[in-house]
């Protein structure tokens, strides 16, 4: 996981996309969100904010 | 670094290709494992064959190379979306969520598909396109070539242009996504009611019956094309950025009404769009290599990509005569590019102990790069299921599926190693006489139970193609189109149309003859496929011609067979007359009425 990360900044850095980085995060903590809600309850109600 | 395995996964026609000591050792596609035709699912099938067939182990892999790079594909995709935000906002939560998953962590996803690779093993990715391109161009040939790629859309680029020397293969120009020939013949497979990724075929089979008469209406409203091939979509026609599907009521309108709906009946204004389109890709594409010849200076080209897998451009191409020479990855589509990765890396990363020298005819060994099963492990198969049969010496089968053959009879012909690639090339065939007026119905209607359109594609022993088909150049992977000689034609009929021109008989053999007196020809060499070219010879011995019938060996719906199994099953289910697998030879009229079932997940095409 951790190649992957270094990679992404490497990516980022490269192609001076840092503005990507919100959105990135963003998706990540919406990710977390359904994981630790057990994937049933939340998602639903979230997929038309994403 | 001896022993390096190719994966192409998560899209489409996922599969695995294995080189050893920089020789291709094995290549598969996942789907002729699964039955599941186009499989996408990790080539977990495949890549357990290609390592049998070698005698390793997971742990004697010296590197794993996957065909793209997921971080600039998911970039791609970030970036697609915000750009049409908030449309897409359908799809965003379909498309996003697998990549945070298994698709943009794919290192860790390899390493848990294949728990014994050695932790120092490295997981390297290729681009997308440099795989195609150096699928086409590290077997080829050619000491140097042109290369040109294009498909749908890798990671960005849709198309490239590069030059392939020695052990480089060096990308001088691409056209990047949403921008992309593939994808717009895609929308139009879509539009005509064939399942994109593998309907393609069809589009250009139903090509031949329609008139171009949208051409100017695509080249007004959809894209702007200019001389050196690049085009651009107005993307105000397509909805791919913003839902699933290719195409809006805009698009519809352009072409006289809506999408047809898969498995309805085919009328003319399909058949008259799919001509349009397929003119419109043969124009890009010529000037696609013109300017590919010349960027490079190159007298030779290779060709991979899903669109090269578009044998009517092929040809045109070749009788253009833009380059000398032309040599086409059998498998150009997704499949080819495990095998491109695979040679990337142990080209370009030096791991090649000396410059690449190229082998003759090509190194793809015919493409005959599958499994292959003993005549102990057919028996075995056979008895299993009860089935009657006999066993035979070498020439005594020859003779009896020749005499089949002569009879007009349907054979299905599995003889050793399974094909690499979406053609059959006479190792899981179903052979027939090309002279029969009634082949082409009977074999589309009663043995493949599909589309009555479709035409079916000659096999030829190379010497005497040309007498047969104006095409003078090697074909070994049935992937150009050439007219039928004008000698062998017959005078049609003027004033029939569409679907009422199949049943004109238009040649001396009419079942491999399409409605514009063209064929997708193989031409057929002892050197490179010496049991089909055994064949083929006998048959021609008998008949005086060299030329048969070569259709894949399955139904609509189902991937190529591979395993003996596999074969019986698909044979007993259709209405072919024989099966001639190994030494053994099967009369479907004396098998066991005991419903065998076939087993392979249907998947609509």
């Amino acid at each position: 996981m951790w190649q992957l990360f270094r990679e992404f900044l490497q990516f980022l850095r490269q192609e001076k996309k840092w503005w990507l980085i919100p959105l990135v995060l963003m998706l990540l903590v919406l990710a977390a969100l359904i994981v630790f809600s057990g994937g049933s309850v939340l998602a639903p109600l979230m997929y038309p904010f994403m | 670094m001896r022993h390096i395995l190719g994966i192409s996964a998560y899209y489409h026609d996922s599969a695995a290709a294995l080189l050893v000591d920089g020789r291709i050792a094995a290549a598969a596609q996942e789907e002729r494992f699964s039955r599941k035709k186009n499989d996408e699912r990790f080539p977990r099938h495949a890549v357990a064959f290609c390592l049998r067939h070698a005698g390793l182990q997971e742990s004697d892999l010296d590197a794993v190379v996957f065909y793209d790079k997921p971080i600039i594909k998911f970039a791609r995709l970030l970036e697609s979306y915000l750009a049409v935000a908030p449309g897409g906002w359908l799809t965003f939560p379909r498309v996003v969520p697998p990549w945070l998953g298994e698709k943009l962590n794919l290192r860790g996803t390899l390493r848990y598909e294949m728990p014994g690779l050695r932790p120092e093993t490295p997981v390297l990715f290729t681009e997308h396109h440099q795989s195609h391109a150096a699928s086409a161009f590290f077997p080829s040939p050619f000491e140097q070539a042109a290369i040109l790629t294009v498909d749908g859309v890798g990671e960005w680029a849709t198309t490239t242009i590069g030059v392939g020397r020695a052990n480089e293969v060096e990308i001088l120009k691409e056209l990047k996504f949403p921008h992309s020939l593939g994808l717009l013949y895609s929308a139009f497979t879509a539009y005509c009611g064939f399942r994109i990724n593998s309907g393609e075929y069809k589009l250009m089979g139903l090509a031949p019956y329609g008139e171009p008469r949208f051409v100017d209406t695509i080249y007004e409203h959809l894209i702007a094309v200019k001389d050196d091939g690049s085009l651009r979509l107005n993307l105000d026609y397509f909805e791919f950025l913003r839902s699933l599907r290719m195409t809006n009521a805009r698009f519809d309108r352009l072409f006289g009404g809506p999408p047809r709906p898969p498995e309805t009946p085919v009328e003319q204004r399909h058949m008259d769009v799919a001509r349009s389109i397929q003119t419109v890709t043969e124009q890009a594409m010529l000037r696609l290599a013109r300017h590919a010849r010349a960027v490079t200076g190159q007298t030779n080209l290779c060709l991979a990509g899903g669109v090269a897998l578009n044998c009517v451009a092929n040809g045109l191409i070749l009788r253009e005569k833009i380059f000398d020479r032309i040599w086409i990855q059998p498998a150009a589509g997704d499949a080819g590019g495990a095998l491109g990765a695979a040679l990337a890396v142990w080209h370009m990363r030096r791991e090649s102990p000396q410059p690449r020298t190229p082998m003759l005819p090509d190194a793809m060994q015919g493409a005959f790069l599958g499994p292959e099963f003993s005549d102990a492990e057919i028996e075995a198969v056979l008895r299993q299921h009860n089935a009657v049969y006999e066993k035979l010496d070498r020439e005594s089968l020859l003779d009896r599926v020749v005499g089949l053959l002569a009879d007009e009879k349907i054979v299905g012909w599995v003889q050793g190693r399974m094909e690499f690639g979406p053609r059959a090339l006479g190792h899981r065939s179903i052979l027939g006489d090309p002279r029969s007026p009634r082949m082409q119905s009977v074999l589309n209607l009663k043995v493949k139970f599909r589309e009555s359109f479709r035409p079916f594609a000659p096999a030829v022993l190379r010497e005497r193609a040309p007498e047969f088909f104006e095409l003078d150049a090697d074909s070994p992977y049935m992937l150009l189109v050439a007219p039928v000689h004008p000698s062998q034609r017959l005078d049609v009929a003027a004033g029939a149309h569409g679907l009422d021109r199949l049943k004109q008989l238009r040649s001396r053999v009419p079942a491999v003859t399409h409605v514009d007196f063209s064929a997708r020809v193989q031409t057929v060499t002892a050197e490179q496929n010496p049991s089909f070219h055994a064949v083929l010879s006998r048959f021609e011995a008998k008949t005086g011609c060299p030329v048969l019938v070569n259709t894949s060996f399955n139904v609509r719906g189902e991937p190529v067979v591979c395993t003996p199994d596999d074969a019986y099953r698909c044979f007993v289910n259709t209405e072919m007359d024989a099966l001639a697998i190994g030494s053994f030879l099967l009369d479907r009229n004396a098998q066991p009425n005991q419903g065998v079932k076939q087993k392979f997940h249907p998947v609509p095409d």
